[in-house]
């Protein structure tokens, strides 16, 4: 049987314990990934979208492998990752990932052709191999091999850095590309620039895509699907329209519309919400959202929602829907 | 029209510390009317900050060239000597910064901190300065004030700090507020609660505001005018609604355009602006925004557009318009 999944996640946890101080006080557990599972189809971008502490950054992290989960499990294409039938190096090969920070995630040592062949030359390529696939690469992300590959990171602007990254990211052919908030600190017109770069290189090189990004408009653009999540558990998840058009948890409701209003006739009134998301070291007990939400019974304090769709509606973790209620 | 409190003219900021002397603002000129809120609009490197900054002259004397003139509720501030500069700040003019855990002071309690500033400025009782400390943590709706006038600003969250630091900048009343880029470093929940108290504050206390943003849907939430800027000069300005709706230099144009938005197709292609801003150590001498403009002329490359008007209120720097 073949699967349209590419990666299957299983029930991801990662838990940050905390030092105590020299008193023996403090020493909770960051509970930053507590238990997601989700699948990425083969073709489709896939957005993440939450805020800070939500755990969207330590999920794309453990998918990379640069963290250890706690627990859970990956599948990528029928295969377990870091199993025999799949090694760790050859997971990696088919799946990289472009930071945020453009700068931060170059050598500064590297001329930029350099810094594309290296992954190949780790995975047994020759140089001059290497050399060629890192130019054509630039041209590919638009940046003539020319002029820019014996450049320094220091040397390009940040828009032309992260095009250098996507190249690098592309250099080992990968299936799966994680793009973790890699175009959240491009000015607009170069961000809308490197949109439309991405969108051309997953058609040319029929890529996947995981995008994770607090830019609520741009994942709107970019995603297939989408999954929501807050304090380390995903809260809904559904195709990118009916989670933009009928969002169904609260917590994305209140979220679209703390999207800035672009009609000057028609600015927000009340805030959505009130308060900051909470810390991830105690999250709240049963609902996690339920302290913020303006829809919460006595019981979301209690039960713990499951994320569950049916037929008619996809995937919701809020007990204001029968399908959440533990049997 | 009434005198307004902010008049910038022809203001040039030039920075020498490098190599080149690099040309950050290129003769800016703007006007805030008291209880005004005037949005700046631009990219990295545009010249926003640079110009709000310069409002308090912030930038180090040594290495800065100010040129033109700025008077702010009839004083000129480039002409400021230290100590009227120090009253200046903070009376009359006051900021809130993008980042506050790095312009609040971590080794004194946000109290402490309110309660120097006014004590540094008016004369009143330390008590009296307390009381209005916590007045004001009322005012930005800090949960729990009393508790939290003890607290530093690392136990406080991102929003809460922000929410601190505003009550910090309007602690002596000023008259004018300079928010620079108050709500990029937040999340989208808070972003919009900042912005809504922002707009509420202003309108109760009457403030004048510039607000720096690079986002376009935070300075329409809260700007009756805005001003974009594009390599040290300001393009276009106008209220709000003439800008969104009838925008009329082609920089503001394609930067409407080139927003993702709610409303767009998917696999619709984003219209981009092409190639990269200036490099300020070297201008061109005609237009900045020639190279990257679809519609430029040769006009446009000999010498530099003035600013014209276009209708009230409305300023354009283009040939085309």
């Amino acid at each position: 049987m073949t699967t349209p999944s590419l990666l299957e996640v299983q029930g991801l946890v990662k838990h940050f314990p905390l030092k105590k101080d020299v008193f023996g006080r403090g020493g909770g557990v960051v509970r930053a990934v507590d238990g997601v599972s989700f699948d990425v189809m083969k073709g489709e971008t896939l957005g993440i979208v939450g805020e800070s502490g939500c755990g969207k950054s330590t999920t794309a992290r453990l998918l990379m492998q640069l963290l250890q989960a706690d627990q859970g499990e990956m599948i990528f294409d029928g295969a377990g990752v870091n199993t025999r039938a799949l090694s760790l190096k050859e997971f990696r090969r088919q799946v990289q990932m472009v930071f945020q920070d453009s700068y931060a995630s170059l050598n500064p040592r590297l001329t930029m052709e350099d810094s594309i062949a290296f992954a190949p030359q780790v995975h047994g390529l020759s140089r001059e191999v290497s050399l060629a696939r890192a130019h054509d690469l630039l041209e590919r992300v638009g940046l003539d091999p020319k002029r820019f590959a014996e450049r320094y990171p220091h040397e390009l602007s940040g828009g032309q850095r992260q095009r250098v990254n996507i190249a690098r990211a592309l250099a080992l052919q990968p299936r799966l590309v994680i793009l973790d908030e890699a175009v959240s600190a491009l000015d607009k017109s170069v961000e809308a620039q490197v949109l439309n770069l991405l969108m051309d290189l997953k058609q040319a090189m029929g890529l996947t895509y995981v995008f994770i990004s607090h830019d609520l408009n741009v994942v709107r653009y970019m995603c297939d699907r989408v999954m929501v999540m807050y304090l380390g558990q995903v809260v809904e998840m559904g195709p990118s329209e009916a989670i933009f058009e009928n969002p169904r948890h609260p917590y994305t409701q209140a979220l679209l519309r703390s999207i800035p209003s672009m009609d000057p006739e028609h600015r927000t009134e009340t805030p959505p919400l009130a308060g900051d998301p909470p810390n991830p070291i105690n999250p709240p007990s049963g609902c996690r959202f339920h302290p913020r939400c303006a829809q919460a019974r006595p019981e979301c304090a209690q039960q713990v929602p499951l994320l569950r769709g049916d037929a008619q509606a996809h995937p919701v973790a809020c007990l204001l829907y029968p399908t959440s209620h533990p049997a | 029209m009434s005198q307004p409190l902010v008049n910038i003219e022809a203001l040039r900021v030039t920075f020498r510390g490098g190599r080149k002397p690099v040309r950050a603002v290129d003769g800016v000129n703007l006007q805030v009317q008291s209880g005004e809120v005037v949005a700046l609009i631009g990219e990295s490197g545009s010249g926003k900050s640079v110009t709000l900054r310069s409002v308090l002259r912030l930038h180090p004397a040594r290495h800065t060239k100010m040129e033109g003139r700025i008077e702010v509720a009839g004083q000129d501030v480039l002409a400021m000597d230290s100590a009227t500069l120090s009253s200046y700040r903070g009376r009359v003019a006051s900021m809130i910064f993008q980042e506050p855990l790095l312009a609040l002071d971590p080794v004194y309690s946000l109290g402490d901190q309110i309660v120097e500033s006014i004590l540094r400025h008016e004369p009143l009782t330390r008590s009296q300065a307390q009381a209005r400390a916590l007045e004001l943590f009322e005012r930005v709706r800090i949960p729990s004030p009393e508790r939290r006038l003890q607290a530093y600003p690392h136990e406080m969250s991102g929003g809460m700090r922000q929410r601190a630091m505003i009550a910090l900048a309007l602690a002596c009343r000023p008259q004018l507020l300079l928010a620079d880029e108050p709500t990029t470093a937040l999340d989208a929940t808070v972003q919009i609660q900042i912005l809504l108290l922002l707009r509420e504050l202003q309108r109760e206390l009457g403030l004048s505001v510039i607000f720096v943003t690079h986002d376009i849907g935070a300075a329409v939430e809260v700007a009756d005018r805005m001003a974009v800027m594009y390599a040290g000069r300001i393009v276009e300005q106008g209220p709000v609604k003439t800008l969104m709706t009838q925008p009329a230099h082609p920089y503001t144009q394609a930067l409407l355009r080139s927003r993702a938005h709610g409303a767009m197709d998917k696999g619709m292609r984003l219209v981009t602006i092409p190639g990269s801003p200036p490099d300020l150590s070297n201008l061109p001498s005609g237009c900045a925004f020639a190279d990257r403009c679809a519609m430029a002329q040769s006009a446009c490359l000999e010498s530099a557009p003035q600013a014209q008007t276009l209708a009230q209120g409305h300023e354009v720097r283009c040939f085309l318009a």
